[in-house]
């Protein structure tokens, strides 16, 4: 506790605070540039791009190896394991749009048969007297335990470099991913933003790679903009939300894992981020699950009852269970199914309710066209008294007229 | 005791009666409240606005969509135990087209509730399916890849595999919808058909100045039913207003009432 | 010869049940656009195995078999929950959960891997085919001896029982599978329950992703659901066939691929072999891609581009 309570404060040495840092920044990208592949619709194009890593990073390996009997060497690794995933990027897009399968076929056959590619390379290099192969596994499921300060700093480095681009062009990028045809009629060229887009989202995850592992880091990319979704519904806050959430999982999980040996930190991060998401699912009071559901079992309820009532006052027969329950709970009706006295006013009046909304609807029909046309609501909290009394007259009058 | 509720006789005879329908997508009721009976051997119209709840209100009565209130009965038994007696006609735009099948293969779906699963199509499956393709003057492609037709062609085998259904109420949704001149007047020659046989058809229509030629009953829908009844009697400028509001002029209106005023244009 | 029927006889036969098993719902997942159900599931079998490890505290496979089973039904219900009622996107709920939860399979193994159990990622994700060695294989008299025959490894037997499961499953459902997949919507008004063929077919992919995954690794798992089915797309506008396109590349894909990772270092002049399961599915990419250049289907066909 109390360690972990040194590294929250920046106080457990200037490597770990380095590292958090690091971490911080690139989740804090990752939430970004996410944000617009999610709202791109694109979401899992990211899980193509991490596994398609793994061949350019095992090559890189074995080459820079070759040379220099270690294949340890961040910036060469993660050269090679973009040149890789930028050909498995450029696959996932021409499959999906030159042959008949969709992106998800694409996506999937790439990540997986580059990734195999990649198991076969490591099996490769196991058989070659290279030294630091065990560095390999760390690419899988991320280390940071080990990280060099100079590593570190590569990666914050870049993910700043991250941040800001998506900061310069992130205009475009809204307005490619809400509505591409209008952008282009804008003048923007769809496919050069949607190109900056996904390479902006392959570096953060090149970047990645060291940090959470290569399977774990389309976590950071996912899970904080739908987090973020359940907050807020415009675009740029969305943006800034997820940047903090990523920050946030970032700092939560790499601050976790310098508690105890051997806690690794990609899955740290990963989970820190998935409690944020479930708390943001639960409890967001706009779109959160336990708001909604509450809100549409009253909603159902005050749908059936007023089923109900119009059935009771037309003498049509109910079957609902639900409407005859509630009907029943209100004192509406007998267990027999009958009308009580109190049904018989209530359903009277729901009648006469749902004729003021069909003479208004008749009267004004540009009017009640942009009302909200659930007829729920009294007729008199939504017009104005004079109105209603208007529309009560005419009513009158009208049953009146009628022999 | 549960109390036993009659029954009316109009829905008891009715291929369709819908009572007290409500669905609603996030507390936003797309259909609200709609009581239809519909009339047995009629050819009925369900007219409104986009965003009128006119596919919804079907997809909901068929158990596709699911319903927040409401009663569904055919032939005044519930929907569930009745759903033999309705074929349905999605939509074109809401299948894959470029799925793996042939016409025939489509068309033979509609046989779905006579096939065991240890049998594969036999003989007489392809006669109906044929004889079916070619009450819509397609038994020619019987053979395509249904991606390879154009969107016509495509409507004409939905509408052959409602046919293999055999059934007392077909539901159409939007079956003009994107469809030449001709697969227009193929496709209400067969509706014709199927109705002087005794059978009801229920169909999705946005052209509003065909109302009066193709159909005999109308339901204006705008999220609540509007109006319900015979063409002649319901489709009128008042209703059509309260349905549309100010999004028809009354020029137009005039016109779609009056089918005189049609040989004048 | 007895070496083959020892070392290689096994394996070959695991792989490609195996491979033609994943390639037959794979065609149902690539039609149906849900490809990457299939990379959801086989990811989620670590955290299965790991905690059914971590409750029985032995390496059981039927244990192991039974906590990937409910991970990956736990999976399915996680997204459909995020999805309905998060309102996301059904690929954006996938990345959540399913990243979350291997999140989770690793850090409670690397909690724990100081017990010195031979579990780990890398076997999980590459799987071990070259382990699965006959010891009675001896000859070919061994393929009629039973009690040699008893010798086999029981992943063969269970590759074998959930491929027959599997072809059951898709002979009774067939019709309200593709049914459901044509027109989900035509498949609800016929009553063709296109809601529980679909939790069906997940289940199923689940089960198929748990015995290869014991055997083979879940990235073979993932190659085999997609790559033979869309590259079998590509060939045929006929289901039928694209079936039989499938499980023939899956078969051959499987084969070239073992015998290249045990033999192809050899023929270069390198004394060592690769992983096999790498390397098969490594195959399936290549046959993919080939297709993808030379299918005669490859093209999507007029009507649908319209549209």
């Amino acid at each position: 506790m109390d360690t972990w309570w040194r590294a929250l404060t920046f106080t457990l040495g200037y490597n770990t605070s380095l590292v958090t840092l690091g971490a911080m920044l690139l989740a804090a990208g990752a939430g970004m540039i996410g944000t617009f592949v999610l709202l791109r619709k694109r979401a899992l194009v990211s899980d193509a791009i991490s596994h398609a890593t793994l061949p350019g990073l095992t090559l890189a390996f074995i080459i820079i190896g070759l040379l220099q009997g270690d294949g340890r060497w961040l910036p060469g690794l993660l050269i090679g394991a973009a040149l890789s995933a930028a050909l498995g990027l450029w696959l996932v897009q021409v499959i999906s749009a030159r042959t008949r399968l969709g992106e998800d076929a694409a996506i999937g056959a790439v990540l997986s048969s580059f990734f195999a590619f990649g198991v076969v390379l490591i099996t490769v290099i196991q058989s070659m007297n290279v030294t630091g192969q065990s560095g390999l596994t760390g690419y899988l499921v991320g280390a940071t335990a080990g990280m060099l300060s100079s590593e570190a700093k590569l990666i914050a480095l870049c993910s700043l470099g991250v941040l800001a681009a998506v900061f310069v062009m992130r205009r475009e990028f809204l307005l490619v991913c809400f509505d591409a045809d209008f952008a282009r009629t804008q003048g923007i060229n769809t496919w050069r933003v949607d190109l900056a887009l996904l390479m902006l989202l392959m570096a953060v995850v090149v970047i990645g790679l060291k940090v959470t592992g290569l399977i774990l880091i389309v976590a950071l990319t996912i899970i904080p903009p739908v987090a973020a979704r359940f907050w807020t519904d415009h675009p740029m806050a969305m943006v800034a939300l997820a940047a903090f959430l990523g920050a946030l999982s970032g700092y939560f999980g790499v601050t976790l894992s310098s508690v105890g040996e051997g806690l690794p930190t990609g899955p740290l991060i990963v989970l820190a981020a998935f409690v944020l998401f479930l708390g943001s699912f639960l409890f967001s009071p706009r779109r959160g699950v336990l708001a909604s559901l509450l809100a549409h079992q009253r909603f159902r309820r005050r749908v059936h009852l007023r089923q109900g009532l119009l059935s009771l006052s037309r003498d049509e027969p109910i079957f609902d269970g639900l409407t005859l329950t509630l009907l029943k709970r209100a004192g509406y009706i007998r267990r027999d199914g009958v009308a009580t006295a109190a049904g018989q006013a209530a359903a009277r009046d729901a009648e006469h309710e749902e004729r003021l909304w069909a003479l208004y609807r008749e009267r004004y029909p540009d009017d009640a066209l942009h009302r909200e046309h659930a007829g729920l609501t009294p007729i008199a909290q939504v017009l104005s008294p004079d109105a209603v009394m208007t529309l009560e007259t005419q009513l009158l009058l009208r049953t009146e007229a009628r022999p | 005791m549960k109390p036993t509720p009659r029954i009316p006789d109009a829905v008891k005879s009715s291929p369709l009666a819908i009572q007290g329908l409500t669905v609603s997508y996030d507390r936003r009721p797309v259909v609200h409240s709609v009581d239809f009976v519909t009339p047995p051997g009629s050819m009925t119209a369900i007219v409104g606005p986009n965003g009128a709840g006119k596919s919804t209100l079907l997809k909901a009565s068929l158990g596709i969509t699911a319903r927040l209130t409401g009663d569904v009965r055919v032939f005044g038994k519930p929907f569930e135990v009745m759903s033999r007696h309705v074929a349905y006609v999605p939509q074109r735009s809401s299948v894959d087209w470029d799925f793996p099948a042939t016409v025939i293969d489509v068309v033979a779906m509609g046989l779905f509730r006579d096939q065991r699963w240890w049998q594969f199509n036999r003989g007489r499956d392809r006669r109906l399916a044929m004889h079916s393709l070619a009450r819509v003057g397609m038994e020619a492609f019987a053979d395509r890849q249904i991606g390879q037709l154009s969107g016509g062609q495509q409507q004409r085998v939905f509408l052959a595999r409602a046919l293999i259904q055999d059934a007392e109420l077909t539901i159409l949704d939007e079956p003009f919808a994107g469809v030449d001149a001709a697969t227009e007047s193929a496709i209400i020659e067969v509706l014709k058909e199927l109705r002087d046989e005794g059978r009801t058809l229920l169909c999705v229509h946005h052209d509003l100045s065909t109302v009066h030629d193709y159909f005999d009953h109308v339901l204006l829908l705008n999220v609540r039913g509007i109006a319900a009844g015979a063409v002649d009697e319901v489709f009128t400028a008042a209703n059509l207003q309260a349905t549309y509001g100010g999004r028809l002029s009354e020029v137009q209106l005039a016109r779609l009432v009056s089918p005189a005023s049609k040989e004048a244009r | 010869m007895s070496d083959f029927m020892m070392f290689s006889l096994v394996p070959l036969a695991v792989a490609v049940i195996i491979g033609m098993t994943c390639a037959l719902l794979g065609n149902f997942l690539v039609l149906r656009r849900q490809s990457l159900i299939g990379d959801a599931i086989s990811h989620v079998a670590l955290p299965g195995i790991v905690v059914s490890f971590l409750l029985t505290g032995a390496l059981s496979s039927l244990a192991m078999m039974l906590g990937a089973g409910v991970s990956a039904l736990v999976t399915v219900v996680l997204i459909e929950l995020v999805r309905r009622f998060g309102r996301v996107e059904s690929s954006a709920a996938m990345g959540v959960v399913f990243t979350s939860l291997f999140a989770l399979g690793v850090l409670l193994l690397e909690w724990h891997g100081a017990t010195g159990v031979h579990l780990d990622v890398e076997h999980a994700l590459y799987g071990n085919l070259e382990s699965l060695i006959w010891f009675e294989g001896t000859g070919l008299a061994a393929l009629v001896d039973p009690q040699a025959l008893a010798g086999l490894p029981p992943q063969l037997a269970r590759a074998a029982s959930v491929g027959l499961a599997v072809v059951v499953f898709l002979v009774m459902c067939r019709r309200q599978l593709i049914l459901g997949s044509f027109d989900p919507d035509f498949a609800a008004s016929v009553r063709a329950r296109p809601a529980l063929v679909d939790l069906l077919l997940v289940t199923m992919v689940a089960v198929a992703a748990i015995a290869a995954f014991e055997a083979v690794g879940s990235i073979i798992v993932i190659a085999m659901f997609i790559c033979p089915a869309a590259a079998a797309r590509l060939m045929t506008n006929r289901l039928a066939t694209q079936i039989a396109w499938s499980l023939t590349f899956a078969a051959v894909s499987s084969v070239l691929g073992y015998v290249l990772a045990g033999y192809g270092p050899g023929w270069l002049g390198f004394n060592a072999s690769v992983s096999a399961a790498g390397m098969i599915a490594t195959l399936s990419g290549v046959i993919l891609l080939l297709a993808c250049l030379f299918g005669p289907e490859r093209h999507r066909s007029g009507a649908a581009r319209e549209a």
